[in-house]
C-alpha cells in the first residue's frame, strides 16, 4: 500500500484538474468493484456489494495548486492559489506543471515580514514561453519514508484515495451497497462531494480525509496524534457528526482490533459536512488520519494509521448498517 | 449594441430582491415565466425537434444599492447596501429612492468643518444618512418607509468613443447579451434563458432555477472586473476593456468547464474575435450555483469587461458587448450543431 500511496500522492491533480488520478485509481479498482463511473464535475464514483442500505465513502482527489494569472516577459508568473495556502511555507519550493515544466517559487525584495503576502511572490519558471494564463502548477515532492512516517505532498487526500482503494480490493461481500467515491475539488468548498452524493442519494455517508494533530511542540491543544491509531471525528466547522454513524464507526474498529481516537477539529471541514446536508440530510461521520504539516510540500502521516484506517472502514461497510 | 438599449436595461431599478422593474422591461420583450424567486424563465423549443442538448443561459437582473432600514426623527433614511459596495463611494452620493425614484444624497459635514485629526479617513456606512429633503420622521413617512430600495442616481450615456457610462452594467450588460442571443435559432439546441434574481447576494435566483431546468450545459453571461485604476500594475488588472469577450478560468465559486473552455477558444478563433482570460481567482458569479445543481452541470462564464464595478457608474465597451452576443451565439449553435455535452 506504501507503493500505491507513492503513485497517488506523486500524481498531478490539483482541483478541477483531476484527470491523472482518476486514471490512475480506475486503473487500480478494475476488475474488484462491481461498477464505475465518471460525473459531470468528474467525481469517479465506484459500487460493490449490496443490495443493502448504501453507504457512501468519499476521499478527495485534488490537491492545492497555484494557478498562473499572469506572466512577465522574463518568464515570472503571478499566481492565484488554488485552495487554501500559507505564504509563509512558500519561498524556494519547487513545483510543477503538467507535462513536468518545473517552478521555483521566489519573492519581491520585503522589506517587513509581515509585508510578505501571495502577491509578493511569483514563479520562476525558466525564461520563454512554455507556461501561460490558466495553467495550474502543485508542489513538486516524492513521497519519503522516515521510520513508521510517511511524508508527501498531497498527502491530503491521496492517502484517503489510497484507503478507500484497498478497501474496494480487500471487500469480498457485504450485506451494504457500498459506493467509493473519489471526488472533485474539495479544497475549493466540497464541491464534488455535493453534487455525487446527490447522484447516489445514500443512507449513510463517511468522508476519509487528514485532520491536524496537537503532537507537535507549543502546538494548538488538540487531542489528536500521530501513530494512536485513525480518528473518528465528532465534529468540525461543517459537521456535527451524526451520533450513530459515529457509535458504528467506533464498535467497527472495537470488532476490527485496531485502536481509534476521537477527533474535534476547531478549524476546517470535509466532504461529509457537503454530504450530510444532500437532499433531504444524510447521516453523516468521518474517519480521519492524523497529519502533521497539512497544505505543506511536507504532510507527515503513520503508517500504522492508515492501515488501521483500512481495517475500521472494511469492518464498518461489511457489518449491517445500524445507525441507532 | 445600440446605447439606448443598454442604456434603457442600465437605468432601470432592479437591486436584488426588487427586480420586478427591470424584469418587466426584459418580460416585454421576451416573455418567459416567472417563477417562486423571482426568476425570468425563457424557454425556447429545439427548432430542429431533437434531439437536444438542454443548455441554461443566465445573465443576472440584479445591481448592488441601498436598502431603508430606519427613519431618523429628523427626517433622514438610514440604510443598509445590499451587495458588495466599496464604502469609500458613498458620502456625496446622489441615489434614487423607492418606486417612484425620489432624489437623495448620502450627506456629509461640510469639509471646512472637518476635523483632519479626529475624523476616519472613510466614513463607515453606520454614520451615513439619505437626506431627501424632508425635516421629520412623520414627513418623512409620508413618502418613505423602511424596506424601500434605493439605487444610484446616474444615468447611462456615451463615454468618449464606443464606450458606454452606466449604472449596474454588471449585469445588464449580459441580460442585453441574453436577449440579443435569443434572436436567433440554434436547431439542436433546447434552450433555457434565465434572467436571474439576488446573484449579488449569493448566486441565489441562479441556484433555484438551474434545479428546475436540469440543464446539461450552463453559461453564464456577466459583466466582470477590469481593474484598470491608478495604481495597479499590469499583472493585477484581472481584464481590460476594449480587448474582447472574458473567459472565466477559476474564482471563489467555481473552476471552469475545460472541455468548454477550449471549444471557447475555439469558437472564438475561427470566429475572429479577440478573447481574453480573467486573471484573478477571486470573485464569483452564477456559475457557483449553476455548476453544483443536482448531479453537477458544465458550465462556464462569459463577460464583459468593465470598469468601476459596483460603483456608481461603470464603463464598458460596446465592442466587447457586441463580440460576447457574438461569442455566445456562436457557441451555443456549435453546441447543438455537435451535440456537446462537455462530459469527462
Amino acid at each position: 500500500m506504501k507503493e500505491l500511496i507513492g503513485r497517488l500522492t506523486g500524481a498531478y491533480g490539483p482541483s478541477g484538474r483531476e484527470d491523472e488520478v482518476r486514471r490512475l485509481i480506475a486503473g487500480e479498482l478494475e476488475g474488484h468493484v462491481d461498477g464505475c463511473r465518471t460525473d459531470a464535475l468528474g467525481n469517479l464514483i465506484a459500487w460493490k456489494g449490496g443490495p443493502g442500505p448504501r453507504i457512501m465513502l468519499a476521499a478527495h482527489m485534488d490537491e492545492i495548486g497555484f494557478m498562473v494569472t499572469h506572466v512577465d516577459e522574463n518568464g515570472f508568473a503571478r499566481y492565484a492559489v488554488v485552495g487554501s495556502m500559507d505564504h509563509q511555507v512558500l519561498l524556494g519550493q519547487r513545483v510543477v506543471f503538467p507535462g513536468g515544466r518545473m517552478g521555483v517559487i521566489g519573492s519581491e525584495r520585503v522589506e517587513k515580514p509581515e509585508e510578505m503576502k501571495h502577491e509578493k511572490l511569483f514563479i520562476d519558471a525558466g525564461a520563454g514561453a512554455g507556461v501561460g494564463v490558466g495553467d495550474v502548477a502543485v508542489f513538486h515532492r516524492p513521497l519519503e519514508e522516515s521510520g513508521c512516517r510517511l511524508v508527501a505532498k498531497a498527502m491530503d487526500d491521496r492517502v484517503g484515495c489510497a484507503i478507500l482503494v484497498e478497501v474496494g480490493r480487500r471487500l469480498t461481500s457485504a450485506p451494504n451497497q457500498v459506493f467509493l467515491v473519489f471526488t472533485a475539488q474539495e479544497e475549493v468548498g466540497l464541491r464534488g462531494a455535493r453534487t455525487s452524493a446527490y447522484g447516489i442519494g445514500p443512507d449513510c455517508g463517511v468522508a476519509v480525509d487528514v485532520t491536524d494533530t496537537g503532537d507537535t511542540p507549543k502546538a494548538r491543544t488538540m487531542e489528536v496524534s500521530l501513530g494512536k491509531g485513525p480518528a473518528v471525528k465528532v465534529m468540525d466547522t461543517y459537521l456535527m457528526c451524526h451520533p450513530g454513524v459515529r457509535r458504528a464507526l467506533e464498535e467497527s474498529a472495537a470488532a476490527a482490533g485496531t485502536p481509534f481516537q476521537r477527533e474535534v477539529l476547531e478549524r476546517g471541514g470535509t466532504d461529509a459536512g457537503a454530504i450530510a446536508v444532500t437532499r433531504e440530510g444524510v447521516p453523516a461521520g468521518v474517519v480521519s488520519i492524523p497529519t502533521r504539516y497539512i497544505h505543506t510540500p511536507s504532510e507527515m502521516v503513520d503508517y500504522a494509521d492508515v492501515e488501521g484506517a483500512v481495517a475500521l472502514l472494511l469492518a464498518f461497510v461489511s457489518r449491517p448498517l445500524d445507525l441507532s | 449594441m445600440e446605447l439606448n438599449t443598454l442604456a434603457r436595461l442600465c437605468d432601470a431599478r432592479g437591486v436584488s430582491g426588487d427586480e420586478a422593474e427591470i424584469r418587466d422591461i426584459i418580460r416585454q420583450q421576451a416573455g418567459g415565466r416567472v417563477d417562486v424567486l423571482g426568476n425570468l424563465l425563457v424557454a425556447r423549443p429545439d427548432p430542429a425537434g431533437g434531439p437536444s442538448v438542454r443548455v441554461m443561459l443566465a445573465a443576472h437582473m440584479d445591481e448592488v444599492g441601498f436598502l431603508v432600514t430606519h427613519l431618523e426623527k429628523n427626517g433622514r433614511l438610514r440604510f443598509s447596501t445590499v451587495g458588495g459596495i466599496d464604502p469609500r463611494v458613498l458620502p456625496g452620493l446622489a441615489v434614487l429612492v423607492g418606486r417612484d425614484r425620489a432624489p437623495g444624497i448620502i450627506g456629509l459635514g461640510p469639509p471646512h468643518l472637518l476635523d483632519r485629526k479626529e475624523s476616519p479617513a472613510v466614513a463607515r456606512v453606520d454614520d451615513l444618512l439619505i437626506d431627501v429633503g424632508c425635516s421629520s420622521r412623520e414627513e418623512a413617512e409620508r413618502w418613505f418607509s423602511v424596506g424601500d430600495y434605493a439605487t444610484f442616481a446616474t444615468v447611462a450615456g456615451e463615454l468618449g468613443d464606443g464606450l458606454v457610462l452606466a449604472k449596474a452594467l454588471d449585469d445588464r450588460a449580459g441580460c442585453a447579451v441574453l436577449l440579443e442571443v435569443l434572436a436567433e435559432e440554434y436547431p439542436g439546441v433546447e434552450l433555457h434563458a434565465v434572467f436571474t434574481v439576488q446573484e449579488e447576494i449569493g448566486l441565489r435566483g441562479a441556484r433555484v432555477a438551474a434545479h428546475a431546468i436540469a440543464p446539461e450545459v450552463g453559461l453564464v453571461l456577466e459583466g466582470t472586473i477590469a481593474a484598470e485604476g491608478a495604481g495597479r500594475e499590469e499583472a493585477d488588472r484581472v481584464t481590460a476593456v476594449g480587448a474582447g469577450p472574458v473567459l472565466s478560468l477559476m474564482d471563489r465559486t467555481s473552476i471552469a468547464s475545460r472541455e468548454m473552455v477550449r471549444v471557447l477558444v475555439e469558437v472564438a478563433e475561427q470566429a475572429g474575435l479577440p478573447y481574453q482570460f480573467r486573471r484573478s481567482g477571486q470573485g464569483g458569479n452564477d456559475a457557483g450555483a449553476i455548476s453544483l445543481a443536482l448531479e453537477g452541470v458544465p458550465t462556464a462564464a462569459i463577460s464583459v469587461p468593465c470598469r468601476y464595478l459596483h460603483g456608481p457608474a461603470s464603463v464598458a465597451s460596446l465592442e466587447d458587448v457586441d463580440r460576447v452576443a457574438r461569442l455566445t451565439a456562436a457557441f451555443v449553435r456549435r453546441v447543438g450543431t455537435e451535440g456537446l455535452r462537455f462530459r469527462y
